[in-house]
């Protein structure tokens, strides 16, 4: 038992001797209104969406460089579920933001089972992956 | 920006890092010990009983450790890793090893064909090897991944219908969530300052 005690003081002790400043939630001061920030949306993105996905690659889902104004399931190269081949919407602000929410109440059957509940993180990821849409588009024109 | 010649003074040695990480894999330990030890994958559902949905999401999540155990070996394999950060990405590989065999065997309860894992230079391509030019390199990369990791593992967690996967997922995160820890300190960066970090 005492060095059960030893080793929580211990580590609360190294854990406390070492703090981050940058990482408060963007959503402890989310206005009522959310509005999205495409910046804190690219921090973000790389957090909750990088274990799969990237802006450039096909990984475990797939990429993200021109989402917006696409099709969903629309992808080249990639292999989607038949949830996603089958989901008609066009991705935009309000069928992304729903799909961030619960994407297996949207396209029951997918593979994606990730849901992002904090409003402002949301609207943040959403307005980068427009960011960077429009980017590409620019690019290609 | 850590200097790279200067890495005598700079990176931990294995010893070291896993020393730094110790707490933390007590803390699993504990953790699991409190929850029940070993899964109780007797008492799983049947496929019948199970909607289908666990199994697609199961197999993401193996998707995920397919890719984290191919960035560990790319990373073996660059030459760029000193001996003692080595050590400890062979020991992260085997631990998602270990997470591969249990989703591997989670699919196959339901029911569900386990996802194979892609050709290396497949992941290479995917995760931007070729712009791999340092260990510094290569532990922001592992970094990234593992914290993605723990983020995806508990964001999904409220999508699968059955709680013993949930469980399970949770354990995942908890492992996730410890090699962050350990490179972070690695390359000594500090925490987070606020709480809920994960997730």
């Amino acid at each position: 038992m005492e060095n059960f005690i030893l080793t929580v003081a211990a580590s609360l002790a190294l854990a406390g001797a070492v703090v981050e400043g940058q990482n408060k939630s963007p959503s402890a001061d989310a206005p009522a209104t959310v509005s999205g920030d495409a910046q804190r949306g690219e921090t973000l993105y790389q957090r909750r969406c990088g274990a799969c996905h990237s802006i450039d690659q096909n990984r475990i889902g797939p990429k993200h460089q021109n989402t917006f104004g696409s099709k969903a399931g629309a992808v080249e190269g990639f292999a989607y579920s038949k949830a996603l081949k089958e989901l008609d919407v066009v991705w935009n602000e309000a069928t992304l933001d729903e799909w961030l929410q619960n994407p297996g109440a949207m396209a029951p059957g997918t593979r994606m089972g990730f849901r992002l509940t904090d409003e402002q993180e949301r609207a943040d990821i959403i307005a980068y992956l427009r960011q960077v849409s429009e980017a590409s588009a620019a690019e290609t024109e | 920006m850590l200097n790279e010649n200067d890495q005598s003074k700079t990176w931990p040695t294995r010893r070291g890092v896993i020393g730094k990480g110790a707490t933390a894999t007590l803390s699993v330990a504990g953790l699991s010990v409190l929850s029940g030890g070993a899964l109780a994958m007797a008492s799983r559902k049947s496929a019948d009983e199970n909607p289908s949905n666990d199994v697609g999401l199961i197999n993401t999540a193996l998707s995920l450790e397919h890719e984290g155990i191919a960035a560990y070996q790319i990373a073996a394999e660059s030459g760029l890793l000193d001996n003692g950060i080595l050590q400890v990405g062979v020991l992260f590989q085997s631990h998602h090893k270990q997470h591969r065999d249990e989703l591997i065997r989670a699919v196959r309860t339901l029911g569900g064909s386990p996802v194979e894992a892609k050709p290396l230079n497949e992941y290479a391509n995917a995760l931007g090897a070729d712009k791999l030019k340092s260990q510094a390199d290569i532990l922001q990369l592992a970094i990234g991944l593992e914290l993605g990791a723990a983020n995806a593992y508990l964001g999904v967690i409220p999508s699968l219908a059955d709680h013993e996967y949930g469980h399970l997922f949770a354990r995942l995160a908890a492992d996730e969530a410890m090699h962050w820890t350990a490179l972070k300190g690695a390359v000594a960066e500090s925490l987070p300052e606020s709480a809920l970090y994960f997730g």
